[in-house]
């Protein structure tokens, strides 16, 4: 899943797909900790999902909030064409 | 499951279309979270994740699609064929997660099951400068959304947002967020 979600990262040009396959990386991530945690019956893998819980709220709410700043300027989603930006 | 979620969110093209997907898999890993014995993660995973941070994403696409493609955006929605599949993929979940609540009710064939109480304790036991950092992170995230929202509508309103645990922080940052676009859309 987190293999998916680096393809969904590179081959998506639209903003709101890299933000959501960020998310699915992320889980990705997180389900690792959790079934580690688990096989090895210790609470940090969960400690740990729930930190990346944390992040990925704040992340998700600057990542939209930048979008629709972008999406103010530029009337796209495309990243190419943000990606010619200076200043 | 959640993989074949996850596949079918990659190859949308409607963003609505992929966000329903998206929220299969959430839901999948939530029920992969519940069997491998981690049902307060696999709560957490559905309020947070499915709840909060997927109505984020459809205020996003919702308010980005305002114009005159919405009305054939509107039109394609109401056909049968989008939301058959994610029907389709959610009940099998619905089942799965029945059959284990009705099977295994006595909670014995779990081996590894951790509880809440071992999750808090090990929280706020060694990981207590973990907590105070997560805490930073999301008033970062509260002040920063707040800036992009603030330099996007023009006008100043001062709010006060306080961030006492980890959940009401990240909570309280949606709602931060939500409230900006809110006003910038009744405004245009």
């Amino acid at each position: 899943m987190f293999a998916l979600g680096t393809i969904g990262l590179l081959v998506r040009r639209n903003l709101l797909f890299i933000l959501m396959s960020l998310e699915v990386m992320l889980n990705a991530a997180g389900l690792a900790f959790v079934v580690a945690g688990s096989r090895w019956a210790q609470a940090d893998g969960q400690v740990v999902f729930i930190f990346i819980l944390a992040m990925a709220a704040a992340e998700v709410s600057v990542g939209l909030a930048l979008v629709l700043q972008l999406y103010h300027h530029y009337r796209t989603l495309d990243v190419d064409v943000v990606s010619r930006m200076r200043g | 499951m959640a993989i074949a979620a996850t596949l079918m969110m990659l190859t949308r093209l409607n963003a609505v279309h992929a966000l329903l997907y998206l929220i299969v898999s959430l839901l999948a890993i939530a029920v992969t979270f519940y069997i491998v014995g981690a049902p307060f993660v696999a709560a957490l995973e559905v309020i947070i994740y499915a709840g909060a941070i997927m109505v984020l994403f459809v205020f996003v696409v919702m308010l980005l699609n305002l114009g005159r493609r919405a009305v054939d955006l509107e039109r394609s929605w109401l056909t049968p064929g989008m939301w058959v599949g994610p029907v389709i993929l959610a009940a099998i979940l619905a089942g799965e997660f029945i059959y284990i609540l009705a099977g295994r009710a006595p909670d014995s064939t779990m081996s590894g099951a951790i509880g809440p109480k071992q999750v808090g304790l090990a929280m706020y036991g060694p990981y207590l400068i973990g907590v105070e950092l997560a805490s930073m992170l999301l008033l970062g995230g509260l002040v920063g959304a707040y800036h992009l929202g603030y330099e996007y509508r023009g006008k100043a309103e001062t709010q006060t947002h306080d961030v006492d645990t980890v959940h009401a922080g990240s909570d309280s940052g949606g709602d931060l967020v939500r409230a900006g676009y809110d006003r910038t859309a009744g405004a245009s």
